[in-house]
């Protein structure tokens, strides 16, 4: 029953990664970069929740959807001002440097309006935790986060494959001169992947904070660095990929918490990640590589 | 001044890579409902041109008209909404996408319904959607792709990739469509079945054809003027099968 137990967190946790893994696995499938500051959005969105919420006593709901809100402005925002400038630059590491500096950007802008201290996050789950069985309980949190993240990923998956705005990114993420040449605003395509992806940043912190109640201006780069990890596991530019790759990092973390040692347990989340990348280095669900002659 | 019945009109066109004029004072004028055909070497400019005038590059001079409207120096989504649409030489279909949905991208723009809309699923979602799917297969039958609109591009054979890249080009509804080097790599069947489909679109979308072709067979058979560029430079131009005769460019062509 403990086993079970520990699968059913490592599920969880593992939802959270899965659904923070597709903001990062969409801006990489669209645009081709690797959105570095992700995670902290995911403190920003927290932030806010924390502040309607905890501070302004205004119903839960409003937070969340306020936090939803400024997460999309904020990540439109940085694509507009951030990359967007530098997408015909000839070296990509460009964008990944100036990436990094918007992530320190956002973590030392909360440091300076929140302070330091870690704020007691209250959890924004109404659900109680419900007993199966005589030893199992599983909480509402672990409950709310694992069904959010299947109805996320279902009518993400609907709405890539089936409207027309999600037609047109993955014609961008193909080939983004034929798709402009076929009247697709590639802009305006990019900028809807910033606004997707940082709107799931903000519901994945307002779960991640419900679960660990703990929030400071670094919470969002260790989780944004796993799930970082879990979409390059299930194979970076893929959606079903993020999702498997998220659950299976978030089960890995768990377990080895559990029965080897909750301080090395990090450590082996990233082994994990090095032995994927030698033995399969486009991930689990990750295209081939095609070179072009 | 452009005529009333003039589509296109290419004054004074070109642009230069380093030191290299790979386009060089080009100029063109093509009627409404023709099919011209732009031929050269290798290397003569003819892709350029064709990016020229779709907006990839930027001329350093001279204009182009479409429609008597302006379109030098516009952006390459503005141009295709002014109804210029072009295939590719090096086929670049969205190769992961169905035939069906490769289709419906270039239908992009003639259809909208909002984003709202579309995550509900409401009804305004689905009868666009529906539309849309009725309007592509109506493109796709016409080409002889209806059977395969649930495949990925990439599992058409080659012949009919080359056709989807033109239904795609026309769910744009251009104006004029440019096709590179359609025929390449098509056996005399498929190309003698290209031909006929070509001018069979031209009349049933009221388009103008502007091709390059490296297939002599292809161009005599269905382009109705010519020019002929040769490094970056027009070397002759006129009907076709005057300039199939001209001496020069028999030179060109087959060397010394």
């Amino acid at each position: 029953m403990a086993f079970l137990s520990y699968l059913i967190n490592g599920i969880s946790l593992g939802a959270v990664y899965a659904i923070i893994a597709l903001g990062y696995t969409m801006v990489y499938g669209i645009a081709k970069m690797l959105n570095f500051a992700h995670g902290d959005v995911i403190m920003i969105g927290s932030y806010v929740v924390f502040c309607v919420v905890s501070m302004l006593n205004l119903p839960v709901w409003l937070g969340i959807l306020i936090s939803v809100l400024v997460c999309t402005i904020l990540g439109v925002t940085i694509e507009a001002i951030a990359y967007r400038p530098l997408r015909q630059a000839t070296s990509s590491l460009t964008v990944l440097i100036t990436a990094i500096g918007v992530s320190y950007f956002l973590q030392n802008v909360a440091l300076l309006i929140f302070g330091a201290n870690t704020k007691a996050f209250s959890s924004v789950v109404p659900l109680d935790a419900v007993k199966i069985g005589d030893s199992l309980t599983v909480t509402g949190e672990s409950i709310v986060t694992i069904i959010a993240c299947i109805i996320i990923m279902i009518v993400l998956t609907l709405f890539v494959n089936k409207t027309k705005a999600g037609r047109a990114m993955l014609a961008v993420s193909e080939d983004k001169g034929a798709a402009q040449l076929m009247g697709i605003n590639v802009n305006k395509t990019i900028s809807l992947t910033f606004a997707i992806g940082s709107a799931l940043a903000a519901i994945a912190g307002v779960l991640l904070c419900s679960a660990y109640p703990s929030l400071t201006p670094y919470t969002g780069s260790m989780p944004g660095i796993k799930a970082f990890v879990a979409a390059v596991f299930g194979g970076i530019g893929s959606i079903p990929g993020a999702f498997i790759g998220g659950i299976i990092l978030g089960i890995i973390e768990n377990l080895s918490k559990a029965y080897i040692s909750s301080q090395l347990s990090d450590a082996i989340v990233f082994c994990v990640l090095i032995i994927v990348l030698v033995v399969k280095p486009t991930g689990l669900l990750g295209k081939k590589l095609q070179e072009k002659v | 001044m452009a005529l009333i019945n003039t589509l296109l009109e290419v004054n004074h066109l070109s642009i230069s890579f380093g030191g290299l004029r790979a386009v060089d004072d080009l100029n063109l004028s093509i009627k409404k409902g023709e099919l011209y055909g732009l031929i050269g070497p290798n290397g003569a400019g003819k892709t350029t041109a064709f990016n020229l005038l779709t907006g990839v590059y930027k001329p350093n001079e001279g204009i182009i008209r479409l429609d008597g409207k302006n379109i030098t120096g516009l952006k390459t989504i503005e141009i295709n909404k002014a109804g210029i649409a072009r295939t590719f030489q090096n086929i670049r279909l969205f190769k992961d996408l169905t035939v069906l949905d490769n289709v419906k991208v270039g239908l992009h723009n003639l259809y909208s319904y909002s984003t709202l809309s579309a995550v509900l699923r409401l009804p305004s979602y689905r009868k666009v959607e529906k539309q849309m799917d009725k309007r592509a297969m109506e493109l796709l039958e016409v080409f002889g792709l209806a059977e395969s609109a649930h495949l990925k591009a990439s599992q058409l054979p080659y012949g009919k990739q080359r056709k989807l890249e033109i239904a795609r080009a026309l769910a744009t509804e251009p104006k004029l469509l440019l096709l590179d080097e359609p025929a390449a790599g098509m056996n005399p069947q498929e190309t003698q079945e290209l031909m006929s489909t070509i001018t069979f679109i031209r009349d049933k979308f009221n388009l103008t054809i502007l091709l390059i072709e490296h297939d002599m067979k292809l161009v005599a058979g269905i382009c109705e003027r010519l020019t002929v560029l040769n490094f970056g430079r027009v070397l002759a131009e006129g009907s076709t099968s005057e300039v199939l005769k001209n001496p020069e460019v028999i030179t060109a062509y087959l060397g010394e």
